[in-house]
């Protein structure tokens, strides 16, 4: 019998296996952040920067996420999100992107990589709001000067 | 052949010079009596000023509508393409109602249309419209709700929703004027203006020009009760605020994306009670996790202006009973009620103490009910919509139940307060539809040989033992099978969702969307090819009608079909503020 304990394979857990799996010699500069230790405290009134995430800041930084689609295909830059993003078509606008994004500057055009393939960016981390001047995409986190791979 | 096709295109073209103009309000608008609108005809081509003509009823224009008359000589569209002549009239009115035909000339271009301006009677008919609307609320939801949440006997429901026993209804035509697809700007804001619009469109109509924040208005809800009225005014939502459907009890815009201006929006309505998510649009920029691109601190702004602010469900408790209260419970959309309540997945760990859908309409039935003078509130169980649009029905029924409990709360307080009336609607619907059940007890491995139809269906079988109307939980083994009948590219489990939200699709490189590989390895599950665009990103409204039901005085105006821009005058009727109160 089929029972429906099935039903609690998660796509977290999923992902996560393929990212223990595919871990293994990868070669990583910097220190390592994930999504989870961006933010200490998140609230209606806003959200705070971990001390982690403060204490790198201008630092070479390593993170593991998914490579959203650019908003615009000349875009010098893509969003890095925790799960691969699906965007709901009337609101597809930056203001509708999650808080823990991290949105990545990349000094090189560069292939765009398949929404389910996980990667590991490796830039210098930006901490604090800014406004793309060409684009108006304002940021919290950035990771600049960035090059990237697929694990 | 060649001789009859440059026939039938130069017949074609001059029939497209001579209806070329286009004249908002549209032909066979209904407009209040004394309810301010802009009136703009956008002209195909380059016309000069005073080859301009335009009656009504067969009167120069200008004494029947007042107002300053701005005539652009040239529209300009993106990169200044220039876009032909237009005449512009703000905040213009009409007192008297009836029919009201208008003629517009210049050079070869004309057009005409008819607006009905009604009245409403002298004396009101309630004190307070609770309006309740069910985000995409479908048959298939309420029939789902009923059964997972009463139980059924022998074909016979073990008990009823409170949506159930509200004693008039009608059809409502959802359709968009560019469309007869619909989305929850334009839909509601027919609720709310009693004029018809285009998608993504909220208190306007949508003109030609880029600017999505100047297209001719027409008076929203809150709007004429405030300048007709002391009644007090609640919006309650689950998703954030300034989402279309709360917005259009008070907003402008051509975009609904406009949220940050949508704030400033409600701030200058100042709705009484404003319960909902979205906060990163109410934080100035520099606050991480705000959306806003200024440096404006509406949190500030409101609390300057009187409002008790509440951030969770304790603090919603403690500002209960206050005048003004904003309520804002998560930077998003709040959490679906079956990960609130349940499951504990989504967001709720970030925001625990989110209350729901039921608490916030008790809250806000407190304080608006002080005021002597009566309340208009509306009350959106949106989030049956943002689950239903990833397919995700176990979700949506969920919250279908809750918003059912809200309907309960509202009539309870219609029991006690009989001059209220109660609306129960949907803003459109979704292609969804349940056939029968999915038992894990049948044979095999194949998921489909488990989906009973017909007589094979059976019952399934959900249990409420702690009798809180939900069931205790939703992965029962012979649970219904709700199907929709349209998607994007995915993979259909056959089971709920317990480790969060469904994300049928993710969107490729080449900007199509495809199915989620997330859910590839789950047991059983199969690949199921999309069938609307491969831009779409999850499943899309369907065109079907809306079952909106009623009870309280003014029901009695809700029959047969009706579009949704004629819902508005009934509440118009409801509150007879066609003259002021």
């Amino acid at each position: 019998m089929a029972g429906s304990s099935f039903a609690g394979i998660s796509r977290r857990a999923l992902l996560a296996g393929l990212a223990g799996l595919s871990f293994a010699g990868v070669a990583r500069a910097g220190d390592s952040l994930t999504f989870d230790e961006l933010y200490g405290k998140v609230s209606v009134l806003g959200l705070a920067f971990s001390d982690k995430t403060k204490a790198l800041d201008g630092k070479s930084v390593s993170m593991r996420g998914f490579m959203a689609p650019p908003l615009k295909a000349e875009a010098k830059f893509f969003v890095l999100t925790e799960i691969p993003m699906a965007l709901c078509p009337f609101c597809s606008s930056d203001a509708d992107w999650p808080s823990n994004i991290v949105v990545v500057y990349i000094d090189e055009k560069t292939t765009f990589v398949p929404p389910s393939r996980l990667i590991e960016v490796t830039g210098t981390l930006e901490v604090g709001s800014w406004t793309d001047p060409e684009t108006g995409f304002v940021s919290l986190l950035r990771l600049v000067h960035a090059s990237f791979e697929t694990v | 052949m060649r001789t009859l096709l440059l026939a039938l295109a130069a017949s074609t073209a001059l029939i497209g010079a001579a209806g070329a103009a286009t004249v908002y309000p549209l032909d066979r608008a209904t407009i209040l009596a004394g309810s301010p609108f802009d009136f703009k005809v956008e002209f195909k081509g380059t016309v000069k000023a005073e080859d301009v003509k335009i009656v009504i009823n067969g009167a120069d224009y200008q004494p029947v509508l007042g107002g300053a008359v701005d005539f652009i000589a040239s529209e300009k569209g993106k990169d200044d393409a220039a876009l032909g002549s237009a005449v512009l009239l703000r905040g213009v009115k009409i007192d008297k109602a009836g029919a009201y035909k208008v003629d517009v000339t210049a050079g070869d271009e004309t057009k005409s249309v008819t607006w009905d301006v009604f009245a409403t009677p002298e004396a009101p008919k309630a004190k307070n419209v609770i309006f309740l609307l069910g985000d995409g609320l479908s048959v298939a939801h309420r029939t789902a709700a009923r059964i997972m949440s009463k139980g059924m006997t022998e074909g016979k429901a073990n008990g009823r929703l409170a949506m159930d026993d509200l004693d008039h209804m009608a059809f409502i035509g959802t359709s968009s004027t560019g469309s007869i697809a619909t989305d929850s700007a334009n839909t509601m804001s027919a609720y709310m203006t009693g004029h018809k619009s285009a998608v993504n469109a909220l208190g306007v109509y949508a003109d030609r020009t880029p600017d999505s924040l100047d297209d001719p208005k027409v008076e929203t809800f809150a709007e004429a009760l405030r300048r007709t009225t002391s009644k007090s005014i609640g919006v309650v939502s689950t998703a954030e605020i300034e989402d279309a459907t709360p917005a259009a009890v008070v907003s402008h815009t051509r975009k609904r994306g406009d949220k940050p201006q949508i704030v400033g929006m409600f701030y200058d309505v100042k709705p009484d009670v404003v319960l909902g998510g979205g906060s990163a649009y109410f934080l100035p920029k520099d606050v991480p996790g705000s959306k806003r691109k200024d440096d404006k601190d509406y949190i500030k702004l409101f609390q300057e202006a009187g409002y008790q602010l509440a951030t969770d469900k304790d603090e919603l408790e403690k500002a209960a009973g206050s005048e003004k209260i904003l309520g804002l419970f998560h930077t998003g959309n709040m959490d679906y009620a079956l990960d609130r309540m349940q499951l504990k997945k989504g967001t709720v760990e970030t925001f625990p103490n989110q209350p729901g859908l039921v608490e916030m309409t008790k809250v806000a039935l407190e304080s608006l009910s002080k005021n002597p003078e009566g309340f208009f509130l509306m009350v959106e169980g949106a989030s049956i919509d943002k689950a239903s649009h990833p397919l995700d029905w176990d979700r949506a029924v969920f919250d279908t139940i809750e918003f059912d409990k809200a309907i309960a709360v509202a009539r309870e307080f219609q029991a006690s307060q009989p001059d209220t009336l109660v609306v129960v609607t949907g803003d459109h619907t979704h292609g969804v539809s349940i056939i029968g059940t999915i038992d894990d007890d049948k044979p095999g491995t194949d998921m489909r040989e488990k989906i009973g139809t017909y007589d094979a269906a059976g019952f399934p079988n959900y249990v409420d033992a702690d009798g809180d109307g939900y069931p205790d939980r939703v992965d029962v083994s012979r649970r219904l099978a709700i199907f929709a009948n349209n998607g994007p590219d995915h993979y259909e489990t056959f089971r709920p969702k317990l480790d969060g939200p469904f994300e049928p699709a993710v969107k490729s490189q080449d900007g199509i969307y495809v199915a989620n590989e997330a859910y590839k390895n789950v047991p059983g599950a199969v690949f199921v090819e999309g069938n609307i665009p491969r831009d779409g990103d999850t499943g899309v409204h369907a065109v079907d009608d809306v079952v909106l039901q009623a009870a309280g005085p003014g029901a009695e105006e809700f029959k047969g079909y009706m579009e949704e821009s004629d819902v508005y005058k009934v509440l118009a009727d409801t509150f007879a503020i066609g003259v002021k109160q």
